[in-house]
């Protein structure tokens, strides 16, 4: 995981238990202490899903629940604001609105 | 339908100061997060904190959300739900809200909104393209979930929260090729801004960002220089490769809970955009209601919490269940609001408090 902070001059970094979930029918992993969004930012995720009306890319905006770029489909469940959800073992979590994407996971 | 006392919005630094005080009086309280951590804000701010030690000065802000918890952690009235979004509010103070994809009902006999503020945006040419973020929302990131969404970055904005989180994202190993600001002087404090010079960042004023550039995402920035009526000038442009843009243009109050419940606001530009109007006690134009925190006006964690507290104590005495020191308290951190509120940046703050009271009609 190469988008994970290992040395920092004042946060603690620690190991982390990993976490397998599914994304767009991949098995990937986070880890604990993960949103769903902060997952996929680490592997390399920056198409978050597109808008409604022209299809362009949006991607990790707010981190606060409040702006619905990261909205994703969560175990079948709609709009699940991704970046305050924690990632959780098994999550199925998809695109909605999808255009054709090429994920480039690392 | 779930009772309570007190039902608090938000469980950032207002939102838990105004719980321990309703606690320590002994009243039931429920605290709604929409996230699933507390601490709001706090719980990204590596950064030592300004101030006395009244205001938790020479704290980081991550060690201060965890301080906060701990305070009410032992407080058996106290009901925490997280993930929990609060979609809808009546004047009876029946709130509604959404937890787990399933909606409650719960009855308040005083409520307090504690909801923050959300970061600002700026118009230019492909502002929707990912990798274009918030500074907040990279420094949650960073500091909260270890990860680094980029190897380099632009900054739009010198403020305090531009410098601040410039530096963090160095200390996270990210390169940041420059620092922007629209007017001619650096907005945050001049103790951030050397801290970036001396490692080399490169802060220019009189520069706005043209448009952004790339596909699928960020791929490089254009930037040009302004004149004092903040227009082009022509000749000046340059684009900068990056694979990360941070948007640092201030915040907005979060004020639309309060409109929902039909309390007063207004626009006061020196607080960041629509407050609902409050009076000297924190109490909304419907009876009752308390609002607090960013919500009411932007300023700095140190004053949200020393709002937190006071909203907290006049809550209580609103209930006609004063706090047992509730005198000391308030006039303690009357004073340290005073405080905080002496400097530069104060002053403004000051002036839309005063418009926030003028334009206030108890219902």
């Amino acid at each position: 995981m190469t988008n994970r902070i290992v040395e920092h001059p004042i946060l603690e970094v620690k190991p982390k238990k990993k976490v397998r979930f599914v994304f767009e029918e991949k098995e990937v992993e986070g880890v604990e202490g993960d949103t769903i969004a902060s997952a996929l930012v680490a592997l390399g995720v920056v198409t978050m899903g597109h808008s409604l009306k022209k299809h362009r890319p949006r991607g990790f905006y707010c981190a606060i629940g409040n702006c619905a770029s990261c909205d994703m489909t969560v175990n079948g469940i709609k709009n699940v604001r991704t970046c305050i959800t924690p990632l959780e073992e098994n999550m199925i979590v998809k695109r909605e609105f999808v255009e054709d994407i090429q994920d480039d996971i690392h | 339908m779930i009772y309570t006392d007190v039902l608090i919005v938000g469980g950032g630094p207002s939102g838990l100061t105004a719980a321990k005080m309703c606690c320590e009086a002994g009243l039931s309280t429920i605290i709604v997060e929409r996230s699933h951590i507390l601490g709001g804000q706090l719980t990204k701010q590596t950064h030592k904190f300004f101030g006395s030690k009244d205001q938790y000065a020479k704290m980081r802000g991550i060690d201060i959300a965890v301080k906060l918890q701990e305070d009410i952690a032992s407080f058996n009235t106290l009901t925490m739900m997280l993930e929990t979004t609060v979609v809808g509010l009546y004047e009876d103070k029946v709130v509604t809200i959404l937890q787990h994809n399933e909606y409650k009902k719960i009855k308040a006999k005083a409520i307090i909104l504690a909801t923050g503020a959300s970061e600002k945006f700026l118009a230019f040419e492909n502002n929707d393209l990912p990798q274009i973020v918030g500074a907040g929302a990279l420094q949650t990131l960073v500091n909260l979930y270890q990860v680094i969404p980029g190897k380099s970055m632009v900054m739009i904005g010198s403020g305090n929260i531009g410098l601040i989180v410039s530096y963090q994202m160095l200390q996270a190993g990210i390169e940041v090729k420059k620092v922007i600001e629209a007017t001619d002087r650096i907005g945050g404090y001049k103790v951030h801004a050397s801290k970036l010079k001396r490692l080399g960042v490169d802060i220019q004023t009189r520069k706005t960002i043209k448009r952004a550039i790339g596909k699928d995402q960020l791929e490089a920035v254009e930037i040009v220089s302004i004149d004092e009526n903040f227009k082009e000038i022509e000749g000046t442009s340059e684009i900068i490769e990056t694979d990360l843009l941070c948007v640092s243009v201030g915040l907005s109050p979060l004020h639309q809970l309060a409109s929902m419940m039909n309390c007063q606001t207004t626009y006061i530009s020196e607080l960041g955009g629509y407050v609902p109007l409050i009076d000297d006690y924190f109490q909304c134009s419907v009876p009752g209601v308390f609002a607090c925190g960013d919500m009411v006006g932007i300023e700095e964690a140190s004053s949200a919490m020393m709002e937190g507290y006071l909203a907290g104590l006049y809550t209580c005495n609103y209930l006609n269940q004063p706090h047992l020191e509730a005198e000391s308290l308030i006039s303690h951190y009357e004073n340290q609001l005073y405080e905080l509120r002496n400097g530069l940046f104060g002053r403004k703050t000051l002036r839309g408090i005063e418009k926030r009271k003028e334009n206030l009609i108890h219902a």
